[in-house]
């Protein structure tokens, strides 16, 4: 990028600086701390300049956005043509609570669905389970049939919107059932649009909801992958999450390495059904978090983009530039607010949603303030989306693309990330892959120790949280929350509504189908067919999960301090 | 004989959910502190949590959870902490529990109930001074 002389020239007139104006200054004005460290723990300058990128290439490492190594970003255009999609999590109650706050986002202008499920759908129990006591439709929706998915997505057109659905262990049933309603509605299958979270991996060592043990878990991400592939060409099979790596007390770097890692083992996976690379990684998608430090967020998603096009194109020999894409949704860090002073949090959450946007993501949710507290109430929720429409319609920030690049701090930083990244992915490799990782523990210690230090400097001080270790309010008066609870009696109307399901069905078919889906697991075979006319028959998740269980054994969590 | 034994605690997670970092923070804390630490891992329930609790002879007990089923778990482990006549085991909470929810929690035995946010030095002061003494 810059002429050898030139560069001889500016450490010539540093060294300068650094021995007339910089002491002089520092004499009288010394510098807040001994060193300046980020969350990956990377040692940041006082002052960046050409010198820390000469080695830096323009077309091979930049390049033109929509063009390999897509560090610029996936389009030619970016958010000038299309602002990023807004896509609020949300999910609470029955089915029918769920259905009205879909129907309001998408009155208030958001632009795609994204379903939360609450905990006993996510563990694969019907909501009348003993584990399910007290957890129905508390943290999400109670789906436990296909008859509650026909309420959920009641007067949605699934040809109009696309969804998304945080469900892992379960995925293959849950998108059976978005199928299946999409078949009632009459919207032809290669129409459904939408992302099935389905990353069964990190599951192991960061979100921790983990029902079956790592490999037969690997195997049903791979078969909604396959699935999909050969008959959803609209929808993302698996969204690959460092989101929950990084809530688990991962730093940005071990965030960006795992996640990329596990994306590598689906990748593989996936191959060895006999695909081809370009015939399923142009629908691979991916999630990430927005943490704090702004800059090392962005230098993360941009190198994130460009390590991921070169791997698919190096390692994989992707040819389909789509394959090399890494599209990604953006979750703004849950992790970060505080339930001290909340409003607070909606200037965290600008800081970290404008990140994401200057890091390029395809798709965003911003938390809401009162999220350290409660699930979000209504007008809590409309601040999060206004902040993004702020974000996107006010300043600016969308008008050009990739804005930040040619920063010497945040091209250095890109690099350096991207540079670390390796070396752990590089680890990974020669300790057997991501499963061997797993079992030995190793992602669960690197997170476990990152969060505990992450803890130690708050309480130290070494990092300030304002409101919680700094700046805090005696007695915390402040502002007065409206909570949002989930009434208790959700929980006896979900039962009844799944007592009459299994009333009212065919139990025969049901016991025939479920039959067929054991035979079907034992046999190692493809289970997205045998799923899709299970929920069909309205075989519930709970029974289908139970069927699986049988067949493949529940994990039994490896517990790492 | 007493004063040489190490406090034993035991950190356990009722519920579904699986935000396991705050407990595994607080664990950790209290093992630097000295203190004799049992975690059990995610998804224990009442009954898995008080039979720990018997088993290991625990002087302590940290309930975690974020899901919003403390309300239907909390009363039925403290039922059975009574059943079991662990009755001088000391009991405290953390995790995501609204402040309006607290003084029903104390009144049927825990003894203090920690919001995120709280400094891990702040649960050591508190575990010490309120540790109950051993018969």
């Amino acid at each position: 990028m810059f002429d050898k002389e030139r560069i001889k020239e500016i450490e010539k007139q540093r060294e300068r600086w650094e021995n007339t104006t910089l002491p002089k200054w520092i004499s009288h004005h010394p510098e807040r701390r001994k060193e300046f460290r980020n969350h990956s723990g990377m040692q940041i300058k006082r002052v960046y300049t050409p010198e820390d990128i000469q080695e830096m290439d323009y077309m091979r490492d930049l390049g033109f956005p929509g063009e390999y190594p897509f560090t610029r970003g996936l389009h030619a255009t970016m958010y000038r043509g299309r602002i990023w999609t807004m896509r609020m999590f949300a999910g609470y109650g029955t089915a029918e609570d769920t259905n009205k706050r879909f129907k309001y986002l998408l009155s208030e202008g958001e632009t795609g669905l994204s379903t939360a499920f609450d905990y006993p759908t996510i563990m694969g129990y019907d909501s009348d389970h003993p584990m399910a006591r007290g957890e129905v439709g508390v943290c999400g929706v109670a789906v436990s049939s296909l008859k509650d998915m026909e309420i959920l997505f009641d007067g949605i057109p699934l040809d109009k919107v696309t969804t998304s659905m945080t469900i892992n262990g379960p995925a293959s049933t849950l998108l059976a059932m978005y199928v299946a309603v999409g078949d009632k509605q009459g919207v032809p299958r290669e129409k459904l649009g939408g992302t099935t979270q389905n990353d069964n991996l990190k599951e192991f060592f960061a979100q921790k909801l983990c029902i079956f043990p790592p490999k037969p878990s690997l195997k049903l991400s791979t078969d909604v992958i396959e699935y999909c592939a050969r008959h959803l060409p609209k929808w993302n099979p698996i969204s690959i999450s460092g989101y929950h790596i990084r809530e688990a007390g991962a730093t940005a770097l071990q965030e960006l390495a795992f996640t990329l890692y596990d994306g590598i083992a689906y990748v593989e996976s996936t191959l060895e059904r006999g695909l081809k690379v370009d015939d399923f990684a142009p629908r691979l998608s991916f999630f990430f978090a927005s943490h704090n430090d702004f800059f090392e967020e962005i230098a993360k998603f941009r190198a994130a983009r460009r390590l991921w096009a070169k791997i698919m194109k190096e390692r994989f020999h992707a040819k389909n530039p789509r394959s090399m894409w890494m599209r990604m949704h953006v979750q703004t860090s849950g992790c970060t607010l505080t339930a001290q002073q909340p409003l607070n949090n909606i200037v965290r959450t600008t800081i970290q949603a404008l990140a994401a946007v200057l890091g390029g993501t395809q798709s965003l949710h911003t938390n809401s303030f009162d999220e350290a507290l409660c699930l979000p109430t209504e007008e809590a929720v409309r601040v999060a989306l206004r902040t993004q429409q702020i974000i996107a319609y006010e300043s600016g920030v969308a008008d050009t693309v990739d804005p930040l690049a040619g920063s010497y701090y945040i091209e250095a930083l890109t690099n350096e990330m991207e540079e670390k990244a390796m070396e752990y992915i590089q680890k990974i490799d020669d300790m057997g892959g991501a499963i061997a990782a797993i079992e030995k523990g190793f992602f669960q210690k690197e997170i476990a120790n990152s969060a505990y230090r992450y803890q130690r400097e708050i309480d130290e001080k070494k990092r300030i949280i304002v409101g919680v270790n700094e700046y805090t309010i005696k007695g915390e008066e402040e502002y007065p929350l409206k909570i949002l609870r989930v009434d208790p009696k959700v929980e006896e109307e979900q039962i009844a509504r799944l007592q009459k399901v299994k009333r009212e069905r065919d139990n025969r078919k049901v016991k025939e189908v479920l039959e067929k889906l054991h035979y079907a697991a034992e046999k190692d075979e493809n289970l997205m067919p045998t799923i899709i006319e299970a929920v069909k028959a309205y075989a519930t998740l709970g029974e289908i999960t139970e069927v699986l269980r049988k067949v493949y054994g529940e994990y039994k969590e490896l517990i790492v301090i | 004989m007493q004063s040489t034994r190490k406090i034993r605690v035991l950190i356990a997670k009722p519920g579904l959910d699986s935000h396991d970092r705050g407990a595994k923070v607080v664990a950790r804390a209290l093992r630097d502190a000295g203190m004799e630490v049992i975690y059990t891992g995610l998804r224990q329930t009442p009954e898995q949590i008080v039979e720990t609790a018997l088993q290991e002879d625990v002087d302590v007990i940290g309930l975690s959870i974020l899901s919003g089923a403390h309300k239907a778990l909390f009363p039925r482990i403290m039922e059975l902490i009574k059943e079991k006549g662990l009755t001088d085991v000391m009991v405290f909470a953390g995790g995501i529990i609204p402040e309006e929810d607290i003084p029903e929690l104390k009144k049927i035995g825990i003894k203090e109930v920690f919001g995120p946010g709280t400094p891990t030095d702040k649960i050591i002061k508190f575990v010490l001074e309120n540790l109950p003494k051993r018969t």
